[in-house]
């Protein structure tokens, strides 16, 4: 089979294919290798990637599927790690100057579990610096482009991932969700992107950025590819004590089910000015399917969460991510300035030379959060306003199944064009921060293009735990589209 | 004016755990350093912390022993600030909602003599939190070297409201909260282990005054003298500052025991911002009724509730129970050789006397003693019945010390029963009577001590096994005669 084929084609596809052995984890491997080599050098979705040991475990793979004793539909399948996931031996920079030569000792729990499932972790992939920002700009190594127009950002913070799966560098991509790091990039991209409930999915292994916020979530090209991931890395997780006692569901199987219609919302407030008017038809005209299919659509309102999200998620995560980063100063590990005098001097220097100006202006802030004399006023304050969102959403749940909104108000923006506007920035976030405030689920699905030729995505936000049923809706939706089959041209 | 000190203390004490606070790293003292370490103890990019359970279970039971209210919701906050020692630089720690509030621990004060019971007051407590220890550093030729070995040890800081009025009751307070500790096998407070180590706020005000003077805090008192020292220092210093109309300042300052002077280490006006907010990290933790009832019906008998029980039970003088009540294991050992002798005195004396006398010159612990609360019962149970001498019983116990054996045995082994047969007992008088004549006549004469060397010849020539009553009456009759 032919490379050409074989990039873009979705996971559960090439599964089927190592499972009738009509393919193999090797051959697999190397026509990703192959993509790769042929597109990073523009598409520049990776920080490193490990060919060796990437081909090492196709072999482990096709071994075992010799012996009878392949691990299941994931075994053989190479899946791309944004770089602030980690992985025993392999590089853990989260794109930052502070961890550039570091190394992971350990697995993070989802690296085990897919592992186990005979995956093959396959590279480092790009993000804004320790997964603060929305364009992949904040990278303190080089600049991912958006595949579809490489003069385009792919979105962030999780850009790498949702380019390479864009760009047929790899099939499946694992991101990180704080404030809509995989759901927006992978809107700007043009792929399916998840982020699970808060819970579902064990943080252990991933670097925090705001704890209380952060969830790593699949990008796929399809929404059954996205669900045979999940599958995969969510589940209780004894390591991580915010995950999530309950079992989890096979979402592949439930996806065959067919439950629908269902009664879905649409925020009224999330379609106001500062969506762009290509972006606000696509997602309307993806309404229109839905109540064309037996939907019933009914508008519902967010009052809290449409006016004050983005200002509580910046009190709540740059006060997590100032104590998060504490660590990262020069003594144990990282970046540690050649040339310091006495411990504070050498706090200070590793981290003014390690960290970036995004990363610094968050701990800045979040520093000034948890203040004394402050912390009331702000962190308290917004921890109330959380529980408020949180309840927009139970409230608007009690009558509809799911809500439909945009991803993002515009579709991927020019390369710098945002990047001195920290504010314009923040606000990209706006229809994507309150599930991570609320701890709820959220899918984006690509909807359509502009006129220019950039992906629109539609993001559906399901109730707590109910992935099953969010991803069954867009699948309802992904099936009867036929986005799937445009794939940028390099 | 006189002026009278108010003290309060703050006491971190390491809680006795296999594993971390927040991993499964293993705790522990005196291992290579940094290999008692993990991904969470490095604080390496991307680790969790996850509670362990039996660190809380025996911080819950510290503050039941001590009467504190246990919080129905065990909640975790992080306390930021930067320092090698700190791996993530910041602290999990517990602030607005200690595990355990109020409370009290009873102290002895020293009474008039050393042999007398002191005076007891109860110093109430302010609260009980848990949070995790620091590392280590070591300085060295201009370098200093971090060793986690320590951090994230469970550890929890007791701290008393200031009602402590002397160096004297700290020193008693550290004492009683020190075997408190050790008696709920919570920790075993080894100061030199840094297992507990002690912070004093110590301030000076009018004598009967209501409002309490500018504190100094007293850092690195790091021995219960050291505590007692650097305190009677503090108040002489701050004494004599405002007797001659001066104004303390706020501040903390480190107590050298070696010299026995302080110096200050930071103001007030330097004192750190904190930054605390709750850890998302970590889920609070439900404490019901169940859970704690499970530790409650584990509770020990507290110390001094032991003592008051062994005079009342046992009539045991208090320098017996001053002897036995440090050592948990020592009570015990008593109570079980008393319940099977009868003869709690005569036990209590026993353990006072000869078993610690042994178990110091072979430095050993109780633990390892080969000599069994039965055994003793048994020697007990053969003096009192005349068996063998009081004399003999002292050798048979150093016999038991050494091998273990049963003192019937030693005794039927090395036929070491006293004699009470009178044709033995004649002829062994007799012959004392014919060597030693000068006692004889001094005897006669008047010296009634005169018969104890004649006594002795009888032991000698008997190996100890003559009946020493009945020999004293022979020698009498005899010599009479």
């Amino acid at each position: 089979m032919a490379d050409s084929e074989l990039i873009f084609k979705p996971a559960a596809e090439l599964a089927a294919l190592l499972a009738a052995k009509q393919l193999s984890s090797v051959e697999l491997t190397q026509a990703l290798i192959a993509r790769t080599r042929a597109v990073d050098d523009r598409v520049r979705a990776f920080n490193s990637f490990d060919e060796a040991d990437a081909l090492a475990q196709a072999r482990a793979s096709d071994a075992r599927r010799a012996a009878g004793q392949a691990r299941g539909a994931l075994d053989g399948l190479p899946v791309g790690f944004k770089d602030v996931i980690a992985v025993a031996g392999q590089p853990l920079t989260c794109s930052s100057r502070m961890l550039a030569n570091f190394v992971s000792p350990y697995d993070a729990t989802v690296t085990r579990k897919l592992k186990d499932a005979g995956a093959i972790p396959w590279g480092r992939l790009n993000m804004d610096e320790f997964a603060m920002g929305s364009s992949t700009e904040n990278s303190a190594f080089h600049q991912t482009a958006n595949p579809w127009d490489l003069e385009r950002v792919p979105g962030g913070s999780s850009g790498g991932a949702a380019a390479a799966v864009a760009a047929g560098e790899a099939p499946l991509a694992l991101g990180s969700d704080t404030g809509g790091s995989v759901r927006q990039p992978a809107s700007f991209c043009g792929v399916v992107g998840l982020k699970p409930t808060y819970g579902l999915v064990s943080r252990y292994g991933l670097v925090a950025f705001a704890s209380s916020l952060d969830q790593i979530g699949p990008l796929a090209r399809t929404v059954e590819d996205v669900a045979m991931l999940l599958g995969a890395i969510a589940g209780h997780d004894p390591l991580d004590s915010t995950s999530y006692p309950a079992p989890v569901p096979d979402y592949c199987a439930e996806l065959r089910v067919r439950p629908g219609p269902w009664k879905l919302g649409v925020p009224k407030e999330y379609f106001g000015a500062g969506l762009d008017a290509e972006v606000g038809g696509a997602v309307q005209a993806a309404i229109e399917f839905y109540r064309g299919t037996g939907c019933e659509i009914r508008e519902v309102s967010l009052p809290v969460a449409s006016s004050y999200a983005v200002a509580a998620y910046y009190i709540i995560a740059t006060a997590e991510a100032s104590s998060n980063l504490a660590r990262y100063d020069g003594v144990r590990y990282g970046h540690r300035a050649a040339e310091a005098t006495g411990a504070v001097d050498l706090y200070f220097k590793s981290r003014a030379e390690g960290f970036g100006p995004e990363v610094k202006r968050r701990i800045i802030l979040g520093t000034h959060m948890l203040s004394s004399g402050y912390y009331d006023a702000y962190y308290l304050r917004a921890q109330k306003v959380r529980t408020l969102i949180r309840n927009d959403f139970l409230r608007a749940f009690q009558e509809v199944d799911a809500l439909l909104a945009p991803v993002a108000p515009t579709a991927a923006f020019k390369i710098g064009e945002k990047a001195s506007d920290p504010l314009a920035m923040y606000l990209s976030d706006i229809y994507t921060i309150s599930l991570n405030l609320a701890g709820l689920p959220g899918i984006s699905i690509p909807c359509g293009f502009t006129r220019g030729g950039l992906p629109v995505g539609l993001q559906i936000i399901g109730q707590p735990f109910q992935e099953a049923r969010l991803l069954a809706i867009a699948r309802a939706y992904e099936q009867g589209h036929g986005w799937r089959g445009r794939h940028p041209t390099l | 004016m006189p002026y009278e000190p108010v003290i309060g203390l703050e006491v971190h004490v390491q809680v006795k755990t296999r594993s971390k606070m927040f991993t499964r790293a293993a705790a522990g003292y005196g291992e290579p350093p940094n290999t008692l370490t993990d991904p969470v103890v490095l604080a390496l990019p991307g680790v969790l912390p996850v509670m362990n359970k039996a660190a809380l279970d025996r911080v819950i039971k510290v503050g039941l022993m001590l009467g504190c209210e246990i919080a129905p919701v065990c909640k975790w906050d992080r306390k930021n600030y930067f320092y090698p020692d700190s791996p993530k630089n910041y602290q999990i720690s517990q602030y607005d909602q200690p595990i355990c509030t109020g409370g009290a621990v009873e102290i002895e004060l020293p009474g008039p003599a050393r042999n007398l019971l002191g005076e007891h007051r109860r110093i109430p407590l302010t609260r009980i939190h848990l949070e995790e220890d620091v590392g280590k550093l070591n300085h060295a030729g201009g370098e200093s070297l971090v060793d986690y070995n320590r951090a994230g040890t469970p550890l929890m800081e007791i701290v008393s409201e200031p009602a402590l009025h002397s160096a004297e009751e700290a020193f008693a307070f550290l004492t009683a909260l020190r075997l408190i500790m050790i008696y709920g096998g919570v920790s075993d407070c080894d100061m030199e282990k840094g297992q507990m180590r002690c912070d004093a706020n110590v301030s000076v005000r009018p004598v009967g005054g209501q409002k309490l003077g500018t504190k100094v805090e007293l850092k690195n008192l790091n021995s219960i003298s050291f505590v007692r020292a650097g305190i009677a220092h503090e108040i002489k210093r701050q004494t004599a500052i405002v007797e001659a109309g001066g104004a303390m300042v706020q501040e903390t300052r480190d107590y050298d025991g070696q010299t026995g002077t302080s110096q200050s280490l930071r103001s007030k006006e330097m004192a750190h911002d904190y930054r605390y907010f709750p850890d998302p990290d970590l889920m609070p933790v439900k404490v019901d009724a169940a859970w704690k009832a499970g530790i409650r019906a584990e509770l020990p008998e507290l110390p001094f509730d032991k003592q008051r029980r062994f005079f009342a039970e046992y009539q045991l003088p208090y320098t017996i129970t001053s002897v036995l009540l440090p050592d948990r294991g020592l009570c015990d050992f008593f109570e079980e050789a008393a319940k099977l002798s009868g003869r709690p005195q005569a036990v209590g004396n026993w353990i006072a006397n000869d078993l610690l006398r042994e178990l110091g010159g072979a430095r050993i612990a109780l633990a390892a003693c080969q000599v069994r609360p039965a055994h003793l019962a048994g020697l007990v149970k053969l003096v009192e019945t005349g068996v063998i001498s009081g004399n003999l019983a002292k050798e048979v116990f150093v016999g038991m010390f050494q091998s273990g054996e049963a003192p019937e045995s030693i005794v039927a082994r090395q036929g070491l029963r006293q004699t009470t047969d009178a044709g033995e007992l004649d002829q062994w008088c007799a012959e004392a009577i014919a060597a030693n004549p000068k006692s004889v006549a001094d005897f006669k004469g008047g010296k009634e001590n005169a018969i104890n060397a004649m006594k002795g010849f009888v032991m000698k020539q008997s190996k100890g096994k003559a009946n020493p009553k009945l020999v004293d009456e022979i020698l009498r009759r005899k010599i009479a005669g």
